[in-house]
């Protein structure tokens, strides 16, 4: 029989995720999947696994698991406070856990969603091509106490655990960027300016759908805004809603809409918006396809080897755990914060 | 629209001919095959390509459209092949429908009237978009034309048929919407515990069959049958 996660306890979204299933939109579908797709590779690379593996994303609260034989598991995304068997373990590590312990994650302490990787993966069943909740679409359902999650054959090689991951804050909010989308003209230059130069708020109505971002000013409106026929959206759009409030679009969100779009926010910088827990500030600037362009053919082109270099081994010194509890930003790692070239 | 998404925008409002464009111009980029193209949809009157940007250029994608929208007149092409008729049962009115007396004065019209128009012919599914398997469906003559509610209906049930815009909807799941509950079918546009998870697909029709409540009860108690729904191809 294969191995198993024991569900103890859960909070109310704590679901299974991978990097979600394209190729739906034609259907009413979106492509729904980790919010944060960073965290998912994150977590391939501290396990030295395919980041096509499930994983058990937790919004805001973890729960009480428990494997059925021993398990290499992973903590990114979010960092939570987390223990087996009362001792902290290291956030953004990797660990081995064994029968009879209980690894509890509670609440968040920065950012939304922190995520939970086995090693071989969380291997539900697949529903059109992926393991994903898609709890808006009905598509499964979120995880239970009780639940037996089966998990997938870990590597032959495996057992290496203790490693580390540094760097990538992506839990304080900032600047992110965006490009234009098919109604960005449809905004005047003012109000693209004012755009820009506002702080947001992210408010506290946000989930997989999409977040809301509160602000002081007035509200911003495209020309003929209440004509506008209902368009294709896809995730990071930014729809102005009727009270001129921006809604950041993420990846459970519909896939048709009537609100104007200002723009869509970069894949890169999306995470920064869904990590971004009630009362962050976020910012909001245009750059132009051709850098967006570039900055996404870099990254995707380093991807394997920042992973690398971020790398480590876990050290096991207290005063080293604490730093790494406080999650400093390690310079020199792209963030997706900095300012573009 | 994004980096890896492009629109292809036959008109800014609604169109009967938009709206074929689009079907027809999607359904030949994708017998067409291109490379690079992930994905392609519609909408109510665009066609909507997304790509992998390391692939292909967006540059080179748009030039490609532009030969293609060149290469004849969309407007009045052929619907795609493969298309379905539908013809699914529904409650006009009564306590599983409240707002079709409502609608049918807004048209100007007496309710029997209202549901001899709503049957006499079927509408296209123009698109299927916002949930999973949910048609948009249409057009339906001007005077159908009935804003959306400025107040949302917190929750019309699963498989409600609501109406604005000269636009027909069939809801998959219990919805809040703006859109008014005009009738009442147990039909089901997105099964994804079975073989055909989408059951409607753009660019098929669908004729709403006017039927009593205690049909639609006996069809809602029948497991073997999506609500009733039969379709046959179109030739």
């Amino acid at each position: 029989m294969s191995p198993a996660l024991i569900i103890h306890s859960a909070g109310p979204g704590v679901t299974v995720q991978d990097l979600g299933r394209e190729g739906y939109l034609a259907q009413g579908l979106s492509r729904g999947g980790a919010a944060d797709r960073l965290a998912v590779a994150e977590g391939a690379a501290l396990l030295g696994q395919d980041a096509s593996l499930a994983v058990l994303e937790m919004a805001g609260f973890g729960g009480v698991f428990e494997p059925d034989a021993p398990m290499r598991v992973a903590l990114t995304g979010a960092p939570m406070r987390a223990t087996v068997d009362g001792e902290t373990l290291v956030w953004n590590a990797s660990h081995t856990v064994m029968p009879g312990q209980h690894l509890s994650i509670s609440t968040a302490l920065k950012g939304v969603y922190g995520y939970l990787h086995v090693g071989g993966g969380i291997d539900t069943p697949m529903a059109l091509g992926s393991r994903s909740a898609h709890l808006t679409a009905g598509i499964g359902a979120a995880v239970a106490a009780g639940d037996r999650l089966p998990v997938g054959k870990d590597r032959q090689d495996a057992g290496r655990t203790g490693m580390v991951l540094s760097g990538a804050d992506r839990f304080r909010g900032g600047v992110v960027r965006v490009v234009p989308s098919a109604q960005t003209h449809l905004f005047p230059d003012a109000q693209r300016a004012r755009f820009e130069a506002t702080g947001f708020t992210r408010d506290a109505r946000g989930n997989r759908q999409g977040v809301r971002l509160a602000h002081g000013a007035e509200p911003f409106a495209a020309e003929g805004q209440l004509s506008i026929l209902s368009e294709v959206i896809v995730p990071g759009d930014i729809q102005m809603t009727g009270d001129g409030t921006p809604y950041v679009l993420l990846p459970e969100c519909q896939t048709m809409g009537g609100y104007p779009r200002i723009g869509t926010v970069v894949p890169e910088d999306l995470p920064i918006v869904a990590q971004a827990a009630p009362g962050t500030i976020l910012g909001f600037r245009f750059v132009t396809l051709e850098s967006a362009l570039q900055s996404h053919r870099q990254s995707h082109a380093q991807a394997a080897s920042d992973m690398k270099k971020r790398l480590g081994p876990l050290v096991r010194d207290p005063r080293k755990i604490q730093d790494l509890l406080s999650f400093q930003l390690i310079s020199g790692v792209i963030s997706g914060m900095e300012p573009d070239e | 629209m994004g980096l890896s998404g492009v629109l292809v925008t036959f008109a800014d409002e609604l169109s009967e001919t938009a709206n074929r464009a689009a079907l027809a111009f999607r359904d030949r980029v994708e017998a067409d095959r291109w490379e690079g193209i992930e994905e392609t949809a519609v909408s109510l009157s665009s066609a909507f390509l997304r790509f992998d940007p390391l692939c292909v250029a967006q540059k080179e994608i748009t030039v490609r459209l532009s030969r293609l929208l060149d290469s004849e007149d969309w407007y009045a092409a052929a619907l795609p092949s493969g298309r379905r008729r539908w013809r699914i049962p529904t409650v006009f009115g009564g306590p599983q429908a409240p707002q079709f007396d409502e609608v049918a004065e807004l048209a100007g019209l007496s309710s029997d009237k209202a549901v001899a128009e709503l049957t006499a012919r079927p509408v296209r599914v123009m698109t299927i978009g916002f949930a999973p398997g949910l048609p948009y469906m249409g057009i339906l003559p001007a005077h159908w034309d009935i804003p959306r509610q400025t107040a949302l209906t917190p929750l019309v049930p699963a498989s409600a048929v609501v109406l604005a815009v000269r636009q027909l909807i069939i809801f998959s799941t219990p919805t809040p919407t703006g859109w008014r509950h005009i009738g009442q079918t147990c039909f089901r546009g997105f099964r994804p515990e079975t073989e055909t998870p989408f059951v409607l697909r753009s660019g098929d029709e669908v004729s709403l069959v006017s039927v009593s409540a205690e049909k639609l009860n006996r069809l809602k108690a029948d497991p073997k049958t999506n609500g009733g729904a039969t379709c046959e191809p179109i030739p």
